[in-house]
């Protein structure tokens, strides 16, 4: 394996007095997927942009095909495909026009015709980029970042606002792309798809990667297990806590987790301890951490550890 | 493969570019209304109905409306065609995601400017014919009104870029519209300059819009002279309106 495709190093990115990424470091191979996962105002386009050459890092390095984004961006520009998060099309440019004129940029580039199947979008070829639907505008996106025949494709939140046939038909055409040995960067605020479509995944909270590995890895790397379960919204955690010796926290309203070995007897204990105050159970689950509670975890709000919380909290029932 | 022979030869991204660019003008209803409609309408109406002044010493009204209507179609594509496009462009993130292609600032440039041209080369040609139908008999030196008409076509599409550049998409419209409107009421194109009271006259005459018309005006009369202060004004906008844009100009 060579160098990687896409190295960042330390980067931070300033607007005027803000932080928005604050010393954030990761890479990407050829032929794998990165998803860059957080909640929204992470800094995962700052990231990405400032890989695409739109931004000016204020300190650390990116390189992208061993190459500096701004300062050799027209040996880079022409390698790589840029999926922005929203439009960045001509309203009134017709799918095989668009794919067509982008096609001109490049000395050798993808078929359009082909192109245009393969993301599914003959049958609004007549249509403007203004009449497609949000899907539709994806997918059209997404196409235009590989007429190119990139080595490196940045894709913005690709399945976000997508209907599920979109979503399909675009999760495939990033497999395909890994496949050929295009290295994928993509950001994503969706658990589900980040685990889905990523080899690895970085998680991102207020500019700082909290997390990095592949989903197995980041499933597993919380440390000891727990039990999962549903029940009413705000019991007392405390109590329940006190009552099973082990901590116990509302991750989500109605959604429980105890931070505790997923044993007969410490479902039993549970259960006793629903039994007793006469409340239902749902979902009950033994067993390791999904990617959902270390996402949740580690991009809490600050001072507010959910899934391990120091202390019992005093709160009742309600 | 190096990167030079990964981005297409820039003959045929500017090519393309332009391709598009005309293909989109075109397509906009509201952009030829403005370019061909509303210049043809004002010249077959003032020039049949007799209810305009004409300036001292004009017997026929279409002598005098021929090139000011040019003027005033050369300022239709180049400041408010091109302005109000590149503004919604602008905003709508088209030349953010341009930025991240092997096309280039100026290819993109390059394209606009080759598809303002092919645009105004239309309406030269469209306006001439329904004016001579209407009996103008062009004189005078055709190569004197392509430099006006050049120059005039920089210092408009720098004023339409600056607005573009710098002011929101919706913002830009209505401001284009409006100066639009101010410039053909000061700009010699339907009512003459010498209609106008001393001191407006004086500030028409320093916009590019009066210049544009007296120039072309000149060059096209039997004695094929254009004042010099004429070309001073004009001059002096085609640097200084492309240069302000240039400088203003925020791509995001």
């Amino acid at each position: 394996m060579g160098a990687p495709a896409v190295e960042v190093e330390g980067l931070v990115v300033r607007y005027g007095a803000t932080t928005a990424v604050d010393g954030v470091s990761f890479d990407v191979q050829a032929g794998d997927v990165v998803a860059l996962l957080g909640p929204n105002g992470a800094g995962k386009t700052s990231t990405v942009e400032t890989l695409e050459g739109y931004r000016e890092p204020a300190g650390g390095r990116v390189r992208v095909l061993g190459l500096d984004p701004l300062a050799q961006a027209a040996a880079l520009l022409p390698r790589i495909g840029v999926m922005l998060q929203s439009g960045g099309v001509y309203p009134g440019i017709r799918p095989p026009e668009a794919l067509r004129l982008f096609a001109g940029y490049y000395a050798d580039p993808a078929d359009p015709e082909a192109l245009l199947d393969r993301v599914g979008l003959r049958d609004v070829s007549g249509s403007t980029w203004r009449q497609l639907s949000g899907g539709e505008q994806q997918r059209l996106s997404l196409a235009l970042a590989l007429v190119g025949k990139p080595e490196v494709a940045f894709l913005d939140e690709p399945t976000s606002g997508i209907d599920p046939g979109g979503r399909q038909v675009v999760r495939r055409l990033i497999a395909e792309l890994a496949d050929q040995g295009v290295a994928v960067l993509l950001t994503t605020h969706e658990l589900e798809e980040a685990e889905r479509l990523a080899d690895r995944v970085v998680i991102i909270d207020r500019g700082k990667v909290v997390a990095a590995g592949t989903p197995a890895e980041l499933m597993t790397s919380g440390g000891g297990e727990q039990v999962r379960f549903g029940a009413p919204p705000r019991l007392d955690t405390g109590a329940l806590a006190v009552a099973l010796g082990h901590p116990v926290s509302e991750v989500s309203p109605g959604e429980y987790v105890v931070v505790g070995p997923g044993t007969p007897a410490t479902v039993a204990a549970l259960t006793a301890w629903l039994a007793e105050h006469d409340l239902p159970l749902a979902d009950l689950r033994a067993g390791r951490h999904t990617l959902k509670d270390v996402f949740l975890r580690l991009t809490a709000p600050e001072g507010d550890d959910p899934a391990v919380p120091a202390r019992p909290r005093k709160r009742s029932r309600q | 493969m190096t990167a030079v022979q990964r981005a297409a030869p820039w003959h045929r991204a500017v090519l393309a570019q332009t391709r598009v660019e005309l293909a989109l003008t075109l397509r906009r209803g509201e952009s030829v209304l403005l370019t061909l409609g509303i210049p043809v309408l004002l010249l077959v109406f003032f020039s049949v109905v007799d209810v305009l002044p004409l300036p001292e010493g004009e017997a026929d009204a279409v002598d005098f409306l021929a090139p000011g209507i040019l003027a005033l179609a050369i300022m239709s594509t180049a400041m408010v065609s091109l302005g109000i496009a590149t503004g919604f462009e602008r905003q709508y993130g088209v030349l953010k995601r341009l930025g991240t292609t092997p096309l280039g600032r100026p290819a993109l440039l390059a394209a606009k400017t080759l598809a303002v041209l092919v645009v105004e080369l239309l309406q030269v040609v469209v306006l001439s014919a329904v004016a001579a139908v209407l009996g103008w008999g062009p004189e005078g030196s055709l190569l004197l009104a392509l430099l006006a008409a050049l120059l005039a076509t920089v210092a408009f599409a720098g004023i339409g870029l600056l607005m573009a550049g710098t002011l929101r998409g919706e913002v830009t419209l209505a401001a284009a519209n409006g100066l639009y409107l101010v410039l053909l009421l000061l700009g010699g194109m339907v009512f003459p300059l010498d209609r106008l009271p001393g001191p407006l006259r004086s500030v028409a005459e320093l916009l590019p819009a009066a210049a544009l018309s007296t120039a072309l005006d000149g060059a096209l009369s039997a004695a094929a002279s254009v004042p010099g202060t004429t070309w001073a004004v004009l001059a002096v906008w085609a640097v200084g309106a492309p240069a302000l844009a240039a400088a203003t100009f925020r791509w995001e």
